[in-house]
């Protein structure tokens, strides 16, 4: 129970220090801590990130997301497939999915050629994978679960009964 | 001509809210945190809103029954049944209103005789002397204290009770103290209630934001639905306060009463909102749920806080305020949320705006992130450290 407490704390924000953390749960600090510890000691806790408008920066970043069909593989299935792609830094995540395709794949580049060349020269010629179909993102709405517009403020007055 | 000559004198009796008088005070401040405020930091959950906006592009823009719109009292009479086991029949045993505000009044106005009197527990929520004094009633205080957790007993609503007692204002989990009753308490205050004929108006409001055992909800005890009028609205569970919605629930005749005055002083609640409300009763208990941990995060951390800076601070089990005591600091309620005011920049109620048994206490509202809370009590930690 106080592990899916911190949890949900951490994963609203990953900021928080022990000792708000041991405030709002009511745990103590030194407990939080080990908890915390034992938690990303088991692969619980994998990562603390920030979720970055990177074009509010001026940074240009190109992104797409490609479907990814493979014939699987006796006794590994998908997952051998999966584990070469997955070691690209250029993927930012995998999924494997139902329906038409199989992998579903998020690449991100510094340009449209960057991503273009690392689908034609890594990704599509990889045994086992019979077709790729690329979609390059055009505007990010929701991030991380995180709205990138459209913020909704608090309109409450200073003072009410 | 002097129109102020021409105000009716039970209106011009009652003196301006503390509250008003205050909000006046922050709003010339910048830079303020305000724990000030009576209403949840959320915006209505994203669904409720989105059947709303639904509803308009269907051309729900009419009046609807007086009573409200009968999918509504179907949906709240098995949400209530489901949740306290009382029944109450969606014909004519539950009005939708205009808040939990306007069901206040009209309850008063439909029980009220000019010399009726209306026990009230304090320190309580800002409307009820006022409306019992409109109304021609006489309202009498039942005052409470931090030393017994602002409860109200059995013996001290007894100690008040004259032949002219008609009305009993319940409040739990109570705005400004965050106090609730246990089943014990409110078993002995319903014998009193029995012996002495009372009609009970419960405002229920808060019942969703409990953080330690179950709410019991006034009808619920044995007998008593047919002693009550049970109040209750999606303002604070939902984070719907400016919608304006919620509902009284009673026996068909002190309903139908109630009905008569809303009528004619307001028709019906607004089409929209009803709407909204029905979405929220419908798919609303996952955010309720969630709002409500947020809530408990802070209230832990606030209580602890004050209790680290040497405010006296009893535990609040609901609602989302806190009600600490100031007298260490020698200030008055006033004083001392006048200067934490105007030397930190930070904003809560003076008690005494809630019943002069609230003098020596502040009302708190956590209803505001954690970081804002922790910024509050390190300005509130400066403070008192001068």
């Amino acid at each position: 129970m106080q592990e899916l407490e911190i949890l949900s704390l951490l994963e609203e924000n990953a900021r928080l220090s022990m000792r708000e953390i041991a405030d709002a749960t009511g745990v103590e600090e030194e407990k939080v801590k080990k908890i915390v510890e034992e938690l990303e000691k088991r692969g619980v806790l994998l990562a603390y990130r920030a979720v970055v408008n990177w074009e509010k920066a001026g940074v240009e970043k190109v992104c797409a997301l490609i479907d990814v069909k493979i014939t699987p593989e006796r006794e590994h299935g998908y997952d051998s497939v999966a584990s070469r792609i997955m070691r690209f830094p250029e993927v930012k995540s995998l999924y494997l999915v139902s329906g038409t395709y199989d992998l579903s794949v998020l690449v991100e580049g510094r340009s449209m050629r960057e991503v273009a060349s690392f689908v034609a020269e890594k990704l599509a010629p990889l045994q086992n994978v019979t077709s790729t179909t690329t979609h390059f993102v055009l505007k990010k709405y929701k991030e991380a679960g995180v709205m990138l517009y459209d913020g909704e403020e608090l309109r409450r007055l200073a003072v009410s009964p | 001509m002097n129109m102020r000559g021409k105000i009716a004198g039970r209106v011009a009796e009652v003196p301006p809210s503390g509250i008003r008088r205050f909000f006046e005070l922050v709003q010339g401040v910048e830079g303020v945190i305000s724990l000030g405020v009576g209403e949840p930091d959320f915006v209505t959950p994203w669904h409720i809103r989105e059947a709303c906006i639904y509803s308009l592009e269907k051309g729900y823009t009419m009046y609807t029954s007086n009573y409200g719109m009968p999918e509504l009292r179907e949906e709240l009479s098995r949400a209530i049944s489901r949740r306290y086991g009382v029944d109450y029949s969606p014909e004519n045993e539950l009005l939708v209103t205009v808040g939990v505000s306007e069901a206040f009044d009209l309850a008063i106005r439909a029980l009220v005789d000019p010399g009726d009197e209306v026990l009230i527990p304090e320190p309580c929520y800002v409307s009820y002397v006022p409306c019992t004094v409109f109304a021609g009633g006489k309202p009498v205080s039942v005052p409470t204290s931090a030393e017994e957790g602002f409860r109200v007993s059995a013996e001290s609503i007894e100690e008040r009770i004259t032949e002219r007692s008609k009305v009993l204002v319940l409040c739990y989990p109570n705005n400004p103290t965050g106090a609730t009753l246990r089943r014990k308490e409110l078993e002995e205050i319903a014998e009193v209630v029995v012996e002495h004929e009372l009609v009970v108006i419960t405002d229920e409001l808060y019942d969703r934001l409990t953080y330690s055992g179950k709410h019991v909800a006034f009808p619920s005890l044995n007998g008593m639905k047919e002693y009550c009028v049970y109040l209750n609205g999606f303002s604070k569970s939902y984070a719907m306060t400016g919608w304006r919605i919620g509902y009284a629930a009673g026996c068909a005749e002190v309903i139908e009463a109630m009905m008569k005055i809303h009528q004619y002083a307001m028709l019906c609640a607004p089409v929209m909102s009803q709407m909204a409300a029905l979405e929220a009763l419908r798919r609303g208990d996952g955010a309720v749920e969630s709002m409500r941990r947020a809530y408990d995060r802070r209230r832990r951390l606030i209580v602890k806080r004050l209790r680290e800076v040497g405010l006296e601070c009893f535990e609040p089990e609901g609602a989302f305020y806190v009600f600490p005591s100031v007298r260490s600091t020698g200030m008055s309620s006033e004083e001392f949320a006048e200067r934490l005011l105007r030397e930190q920049k930070v904003a809560v109620v003076p008690g005494n705006a809630f019943g002069s048994s609230g003098e020596g206490h502040v009302r708190m509202a956590y209803a505001t992130s954690l970081e804002s809370i922790n910024e509050a009590m390190d300005r509130i930690e400066r403070f008192l450290r001068r």
